[in-house]
């Protein structure tokens, strides 16, 4: 129920996600680089015979290692072959053997991962075993045996290094594939009759594309590098111009001709460059595309926190006690990219009194647990109270700092949280993560702290307290995490509790024993509580004063009697309609075929 | 009196899934579990977490393994068929998930999406197309929707997409995993209004899985409440969620919270009663 998320429902425009994602990437500066260079090179590539009249092989032995000339551009290499020719020719196979290499590679990876991630079973035990054993071999040394086998071949070179890469897209695939193997609409899909392959080609590899390409980018930058490497110690191939052979033969004739070894020195760090930058931005820009962006400019947006007033109920009790937690006119916003303000809480006003328990109910996306996130000091990233203030015992929350909401966090105002198996560490004991804050907060030795901890899962009624403060979160069911929480939340006898949504994750016999577990605490320690929850059961069992929210802003407020005997605003009531506790059965089909049955007499 | 040859029938139904690691015992989600819908019924399958209320809707599908027992529709045996037979059945049964966020490929527009069951069934575009319009307008949602992408739409608005697709084969039956309780209270009541609704217009059956006794209640002709892979009690909708019989039910009933404070600190003291004379009694059951 993250709120920041559903603040404002953008109806975009009606774009596919991968033009999109394209366009992003010719208007990212390094994207359009990488673009235009390998592009470049695919051209020099396929035009290579137009690029050049001089045969690469021509070795012409009275004018060797040349200087530049009208005639070789480039000059002569050392044995007299135009040089121009075959760097053109030689980026020729070098980017096919590349591209082999790639190939091969993601055939062989994406189809595995594919069948592996899809299927499981025996096929992805086997995969991984071959997997591990191709990582274990050392690819430069397979590519020198093998050329003694085959002999000196770039394809089967490359053809070699494509198997022995093939992992990388192997594990690539299998991983995202097993993440959305099990979402819903890949289910739905199967039920709606859907055959394998076409499930796999719509709906699995789509997400599996863009990584894939990423890969493919920086796999074709590693076989540059090899061959290269091969080429540079003599191991090219003969018969045809390769950038590695080519720095090879420069690299004898350093001394003679040094201009020699700038031409393939270049293109192959260029052609690396323009891969590695490719991936990079392709990344970025996947990135981006999952988190917004953040706010740029600083200037303060105009705060807009009017409103209908609030139905407001009158107060029944005859002595109202002293006032603990005020506030009033509170709004709270995101920053936007332009510099606006998106508002999510939109001049709320509510008191909390001593000892009292005030519910705070509303849908998702009106804005409570925004408000009870400001009163706790912890906006998520991007959050800010734009105007209005918290008062909290007489002290002003808004505009203190982080040191100092610190002194009031956990203290004297705490929380008890809706997901309580996410708020526990999974790596440290519950007893450990009870002991700390108290030694922190109160100052008191860890044995103290201890035996305080022991009490206190006492006290939250879970049957064995020395097990659970043992105990690791895993081993503990949820409604035993929340009692472990709500205990946490007592331990150094704060004046406020937030609750936000404390049984909602709930199973609903569990939420009942946590509500009582909650009424029976908060009458013993006299605590206020602010409840925040979506339902009206929880608050009519807990609560002696409830406000309603709609859209960021309080629509009705009051004593909660008051309220569920008549509720005035047009809101409320409609949520009043919606419950359905008290509505009429369906009633059965046809009565004469029904009876009623207890099955667990029948077993 | 014709009582009506049941649409559904599973009997005796035990679903194990393998644990990892050498020699473990597998996992018994169901312990020999027994249901039937009838045609144009709504069956509301009552539980909470972990009492396999969902595993029985996945063996009905055909995505959680039958270990024993059997699965009949229409008379015939689908609990152990194979894929391509389970393909076919596309058109008799069908599927609305709790979660209107991950039931919905997000790179797919909704027309897409709509259409790939009729796809399968090689219903030509223009056809598909048009059935689209007309399932967009049976769950209440306007035409434009059909080229948007699901990120576009609300929980609520998503759970009706996902009941659309549902409905575009026309099946005899749905499964229902939940399909309200990722809503708001105000969604969750128009949703099952709509549910109400498809089923007296074309007669489609339910099984409808869920934890809330309420919303079963709502819309169930009878009602069958799980706990720990077992049906505990099966029969009347309205009996077995006003005045059930055994103490889990009767458990399940008392903790729902009422709106209404008086009314709720009255339900809180009976609940209270009712578990020290559960306690009591069963204290007694072992003794004797």
């Amino acid at each position: 129920m993250s709120q920041s998320a559903d603040v404002t429902l953008e109806v975009a425009e009606n774009v596919g996600r991968r033009s999109h994602l394209a366009r992003r990437m010719l208007k990212n500066p390094t994207g359009l680089f990488a673009i235009i260079v390998i592009a470049l090179l695919i051209l020099m590539a396929a035009f290579a015979p137009l690029l050049t009249s001089q045969d690469p092989d021509y070795a012409d032995i009275r004018n060797i290692l040349a200087s530049p000339s009208a005639e070789h551009l480039l000059g002569t290499d050392s044995a007299g072959r135009d040089v121009w020719a075959r760097l053109v020719f030689a980026t020729r196979y070098s980017l096919l053997g590349a591209a082999l290499a790639t190939f091969l590679a993601a055939i062989i990876g994406v189809t595995s991962g594919l069948i592996a991630g899809y299927y499981g079973r025996w096929f992805e035990s086997v995969s991984a075993w071959l997997t591990s054993l191709v990582m274990a071999l050392p690819g430069l040394v397979v590519l020198l045996a093998a050329r003694a086998v085959i002999g000196p071949t770039l394809w089967g070179a490359m053809a070699i290094f494509g198997v022995l890469l093939a992992p990388a897209f192997y594990r690539l695939t299998q991983a995202a594939v097993m993440g959305v193997r099990n979402e819903l609409y890949v289910d739905a899909a199967r039920v709606a009759g859907v055959k394998d392959p076409s499930i796999i080609g719509r709906h699995i590899l789509t997400v599996v594309r863009a990584p894939v390409i990423i890969q493919a980018a920086i796999v074709t930058l590693i076989a540059i590098a090899i061959q290269a490497g091969l080429g540079f110690i003599g191991m090219s191939d003969p018969t045809i111009p390769t950038w590695g052979g080519m720095l090879n033969d420069a690299f004898t004739k350093m001394y003679q001709q040094p201009l020699l070894l700038v031409w393939p020195a270049s293109i192959i760090a260029l052609a690396s460059v323009a891969f590695a930058l490719f991936a990079n931005a392709l990344r970025d820009e996947l990135e981006r595309s999952a988190k917004p962006k953040k706010a740029k400019s600083k200037t303060k947006a105009a705060v807009n926190a009017e409103g209908a007033p609030a139905e407001v109920h009158a107060e029944t009790e005859a002595a109202p006690r002293d006032l603990l937690l005020e506030v009033d006119g509170l709004v709270v916003g995101y920053d936007q990219p332009d510099g606006s303000l998106t508002q999510v809480v939109n001049g709320v006003s509510l008191t909390v009194r001593k000892g009292e328990v005030h519910g705070l109910i509303g849908e998702s996306g009106s804005g409570k647990t925004q408000t009870a996130f400001s009163i706790l000091g912890l906006l998520p990233e991007g959050g800010r109270v734009a105007a209005g203030s918290i008062v909290f015992d007489g002290d002003e929350l808004t505009g203190k700092s982080v040191k100092q909401m610190r002194k009031i966090q956990g203290k004297r105002i705490s929380y008890v949280p809706q997901e309580p198996m996410s708020n526990l560490d999974p790596s440290f004991t519950i007893g450990s993560q009870l002991v700390e804050p108290m030694r922190e907060t109160l100052g008191i030795s860890g044995k103290e702290a201890k035996a305080r901890a022991l009490d206190l899962l006492a006290k939250v009624g879970l049957p064995d307290p020395e097990k659970t403060f043992r105990s690791y979160p895993h081993q503990v069911s949820g409604g035993q995490a929340q009692r472990v929480l709500i205990a946490g939340a007592i331990s150094c006898e704060p004046d406020l509790i937030i609750a936000d949504e404390p049984t909602t994750a709930l199973d609903v016999t569990v939420q009942a024993d946590i509500l009582d577990l909650l009424r029976g605490l908060q009458q013993e320690l006299g605590v206020a509580v602010l409840l925040v929850t979506h339902n009206f059961g929880v608050v009519a069992d807990l609560c002696d004063r409830v406000s309603v929210m709609q859209k960021g802003r309080i629509v009705e407020t009051g004593p909660a009697r008051s309220i569920f005997a008549g509720p005035r605003h047009a809101y409320t009531q409609s949520l009043f309609d919606a419950i359905l506790e008290d509505g009429a059965a369906r009633g059965s089909l046809s009565h004469s075929s029904d009876r009623h049955v207890n099955a667990g007499g029948a077993k | 009196m014709t009582a009506a040859e049941p649409l559904l029938e599973v009997t005796d139904l035990v679903v194990e899934y393998p644990i990892k690691g050498f020699g473990r015992k597998p996992f018994r989600a169901l312990k020999g579990v027994s249901i039937d819908v009838k045609p144009g019924e709504c069956v509301g399958l009552v539980g909470e977490s972990g009492s396999g209320k969902t595993t029985l809707g996945r063996a009905v599908l055909g995505l959680a393994p039958v270990t024993e027992g059997s699965v009949k529709f229409k008379g015939r045996e689908i609990g152990t068929i194979s894929r391509r037979e389970r393909r076919e059945l596309s058109e008799d049964i069908q599927v609305v998930f709790q979660d209107p966020y991950t039931s919905l490929n997000p790179s797919l527009t909704i027309e897409q999406t709509l259409a790939e069951p009729l796809r399968v069934k090689n219903v030509s575009a223009a056809d598909a197309r048009k059935r689209v319009r007309t399932l967009l307008d049976q769950v209440g949602l306007p035409a434009d929707a059909a080229q948007r992408l699901p990120r576009e739409f609300s929980g609520g608005q998503r759970q009706r997409i996902a009941i659309a697709r549902a409905l575009a084969l026309e099946p005899a039956l749905i499964v229902c995993d939940e399909p309200v309780s990722a809503l708001d209270l105000s969604t969750q009541a128009r949703v099952l209004d709509l549910f109400k609704d498809i089923q007296e217009a074309t007669g489609v059956a339910y099984l409808f899985v869920s934890h809330d006794l309420a919303v079963v209640r709502h819309l169930s002709h009878r009602v069958a409440v799980m706990y720990h892979g077992e049906i505990v009690e099966y029969g009347d909708g309205d009996k077995v969620t006003s005045d059930p019989e055994h103490p889990y039910t009767q458990r399940l009933l008392m903790a729902a919270p009422v709106a209404d404070p008086d009314r709720q600190a009255q339900r809180r003291a009976d609940r209270a009663r009712m578990l020290e004379a559960q306690r009591e009694a069963d204290l007694q059951a072992g003794a004797a």
